[in-house]
């Protein structure tokens, strides 16, 4: 009688597991394919503080797995197949990254959730410059191609494609660009203020303090229409058609089912929803950029094959 | 005089009972962080970003630059005791340092490196009050090609490091180099050395090659040497304090060795190990026992270990006042200004100054509980030789495997610490000097991106490397170190 009863309880309990486990996520780990500090390792966080805080998810836990531009989190998370708790943080640089890796693994092996957030590229000049605008800048960047030095982050990465977007639009040949890289914001900014370099190329927040300080001008932002509180035009504006932000999204692992994916990406809906979401938003200077679901598909694809042409077109990928 | 208010305003910030306590957590756990080998404090204070979302920032932050000085203090600790530094700055303590220590005078040597620190320290965060928008300026015009000049110059000085053969010496220089060109091209995107596997893509972490060489290198050849022959227990003598002798010897390079660091840390890519390099070097040519270099000068501890600390200092000019991080400690320290959506740079000081004046002011009270921490403790840590070697040395290889692991929990990062650890000991078995491979490790991959970049910005032309004044100038001095020596030494052959 009694066991009957246990195994009729246990039977319901297994019947209706799967039916609350498509609403809610629990014990949810998060991967920062970054070393802690980072971009990624900041939006990881910011992520479960909100799922926290909100009572979307509980437990939430970030954990880092740094390395080759991400694709080796992205290995890792290939290989957990069909975990549903399991999300990673990844954005624009990785899909560079897994093309100038040549990784095994690309973004067609995980399960797209959603871009959250992003930053647009500025293009900058030293104070002193002559270039007031684009036309200027693109004006002495035909007559020399090579005199005019571009500085900004490393080989392959978002402000280096933007250069080669920037010569394409332009009618340079990408291949006869001069882009100096430099491991960290801090060095393109140092060639910039030491007029070592003719513009610069990085996300509008690295730059920020300095352009509104004069010491640098900035002449161009990549994004679509211009951006609220940022007093720069952009560059479609100018006669270039070229648009890209550096956004920043979040996949889950492969083989999930339809219902853990719904589950995910409802959850992330929620926190995109609240306050406390848009508050950190803005304290932190990030754009606002999401898109979930099946557009996020499409747009990953998208960008996969712009990424690849690009770098193509740069001489960095054959 | 205006810094001079604004700096006061500062210490009121500072000093008020609760931010004392942030501090002396800081300096603490800085001390801690900078003794273990591996956790730096740039790891330290990116793990405590999430939890100090929620202190005011001006708490977070003097915590935060405790953390900093504090790391800087303690990575000379086991690199005088144990000949395992516990950051690339502490190297070349360990040079002079350990054998200071194996003759017994650990306390001596760990007393010179905290006075040397506190005096760095303190001179740096002066220079940080009321110079700092001038040097800034200044350093970011600082270009590619001089500093391509400079690691130059660091290069041809190296000798002073390489003990007894320069053939070996160079050997090992080499070996550093090779193991820097690992990973990803900067300037082409295109991997080396990277074998196919991507953990190696971005490099290899040059905390794992100067734990795997010191601290396990080390510890295997200690183990190897255990049953032989009686255990040479050291015996600490000299008491706690540095003699008359000891003070006479060490101010000298404690202020040349503050002079080197703070500039190379306000440079953007300078770094805190370049200095200490230099230091070394600057005192080996300038003492008066030349010939002690090598079995435990005082001058080769406290030199190095003012440049370090200076440095730090020097590394917060460019952070606050162009926003512009010049070290992985600043790079992260950024991302926390960041987190509380403030943007360093020109501006921080008229809109946030109370933070800015209250951080400076907390890094002057930093110092002086450093010093008091560090000062007492020296004899205490110096008794740490008197535990048995296989248990000393078995802690030793917990902390540093822990240590790598943390870096990247990567296991793949524990297989290359245990292949640099049985090159360190095949290094020490055959007399090779460790230090010159560090060195290259270090310095190989800045020469190289920088030398690029200049061509690059050059768009080609060489002549950027004789054109500008600061690079002739540092050039010469490079063929000035080259020549000098061998024509006076030719000269001397031929006046006998």
């Amino acid at each position: 009688m009694k066991n009957k009863k246990i195994v009729l309880t246990l039977a319901a309990l297994l019947l209706a597991a799967p039916a609350t486990l498509a609403q809610n996520v629990n014990n949810l780990r998060i991967m920062a394919p970054a070393s802690p500090g980072g971009g990624w390792d900041q939006t990881s966080r910011a992520i479960q503080t909100v799922l926290q805080e909100q009572g979307i998810v509980k437990p939430v836990q970030v954990f880092n797995v740094p390395g080759a531009g991400g694709t080796i989190g992205l290995a890792q998370l290939s290989n957990a197949k069909g975990d549903g708790s399991l999300m990673m943080t990844m954005g624009l640089v990785m899909v560079g990254a897994i093309q100038t890796n040549g990784s095994k693994v690309d973004l067609s092996r995980v399960t797209p959730l959603a871009r959250l957030t992003g930053e647009y590229e500025v293009v900058v000049v030293p104070a002193a410059s002559p270039y007031k605008n684009m036309a200027d800048l693109v004006a002495a960047w035909k007559t020399d191609p090579g005199k005019t030095a571009f500085a900004g982050g490393s080989a392959g990465g978002t402000d280096h494609m933007l250069v080669g977007l920037l010569a394409k639009a332009a009618g340079i040949d990408p291949k006869k660009i001069n882009y100096v890289p430099f491991s960290g914001g801090g060095e393109t900014l140092a060639a910039l203020l030491g007029n070592q370099v003719a513009a610069g190329v990085a996300g509008y927040g690295e730059f920020e303090a300095q352009i509104k300080a004069g010491k640098l001008r900035a002449i161009g932002i990549s994004s679509a229409k211009p951006q609220a509180g940022i007093d720069v035009p952009t560059i479609k504006s100018q006669g270039l058609n070229v648009e890209l932000a550096n956004w920043r999204g979040i996949v889950a692992a492969p083989g999930i089912s339809a219902s853990e994916k719904a589950a995910l990406v409802s959850a992330l809906d929620k926190m995109h929803a609240s306050k406390q979401w848009k508050d950190t938003l803005k304290t932190r200077n990030w754009t606002d950029l999401y898109l979930s679901g099946s557009k996020f598909d499409v747009y990953l694809k998208l960008e996969a094959a712009r990424t690849k042409e690009v770098l193509q077109s740069i001489g960095l990928v054959k | 005089m205006e810094a001079l208010t604004s700096l006061l305003a500062g210490f009121e910030t500072a000093l008020t009972p609760i931010n004392l306590l942030w501090a002396l957590i800081g300096v603490t756990l800085g001390t801690l962080v900078g003794v273990l080998p591996g956790i730096g404090p740039a790891l330290t204070v990116a793990l405590l970003l999430p939890v100090t979302a929620k202190l005011p920032p001006v708490s977070a932050f003097i915590m935060f630059a405790g953390i900093y000085y504090g790391g800087m203090f303690g990575g000379s600790t086991t690199s005088i005791l144990l000949n395992t530094p516990g950051e690339s700055a502490s190297i070349i303590t360990a040079l002079e340092g350990n054998k200071m220590a194996r003759k017994g005078r650990a306390a001596a040597a760990l007393a010179t490196a905290a006075i040397g620190s506190f005096i760095a320290g303190t001179i740096g965060t002066l220079l940080l009050t009321f110079a700092a928008p001038a040097i800034a300026d200044i350093a970011v015009q600082i270009t590619p090609s001089a500093k391509f000049a400079l690691i130059m110059l660091a290069f041809v000085t190296i000798s002073a490091t390489f003990g007894g053969s320069p053939l070996r010496g160079l050997l090992s220089l080499f070996v550093g180099l090779g193991i820097g060109l690992v990973g990803t091209d900067l300037q082409s995107g295109q991997a080396r050395f990277s074998l196919g596997r991507p953990e190696l893509l971005d490099g290899i972490d040059f905390i794992t090659v100067v734990i795997g060489l010191f601290a396990i290198g080390e510890t295997l050849y200690v183990a190897s040497r255990l049953r032989k022959g009686k255990s040479d227990v050291i015996k600490l003598q000299g008491g706690a304090t540095m003699s008359k002798a000891d003070w006479r010897r060490s101010w000298g390079p404690w202020l040349r060795g503050t002079a080197l660091g703070f500039p190379f840390g306000a440079i953007p890519a300078g770094g805190a190990e370049i200095p200490t390099f230099l230091s070394y070097t600057l005192e080996k040519r300038l003492s008066k026992h030349p010939e002690e270099f090598g079995h435990g000068a005082i001058e080769g501890v406290a030199g190095p270990e003012a440049a370090n600390n200076a440095s730090a200092a020097g590394v917060l000019v460019p952070l606050l006042t162009l926003g512009l991080p010049t070290s992985a400690t600043a790079a992260i320290l950024l991302a926390a200004f960041q987190q509380y959506g403030l943007q360093p740079g020109p501006l921080l000081f008229i809109t946030n100054g109370e933070l800015v004046w209250g951080l400076i002011a907390s890094l002057y009270i930093g110092n002086v509980m450093l010093l008091a921490l560090n000062l007492p403790l020296a004899p205490v840590w110096a008794r740490l030789l008197l535990i048995p070697r296989p248990f000393l040395y078995a802690a030793i290889l917990v902390f540093s495997t822990v240590g790598v692991y943390s870096l990247n929990n990567s296991v793949f990062d524990l297989g290359l610490l245990a292949l640099f650890g049985v090159i360190g000991y095949g290094m020490r078995r055959f007399d090779f000097p460790v230090t010159p491979a560090i060195i290259g490790v270090v310095l190989g991959p800045t020469a190289e991106a920088q030398f690029r970049t200049a061509l690059q910005q050059s768009n080609g032309d060489f002549s950027i490397f004789v054109t500008q004044p600061l690079t002739a100038f540092l050039m010469l001095c490079v063929l000035a170190a080259l020549f000098v020596p061998q024509l006076l030494k030719f000269r001397a052959r031929r006046a006998s």
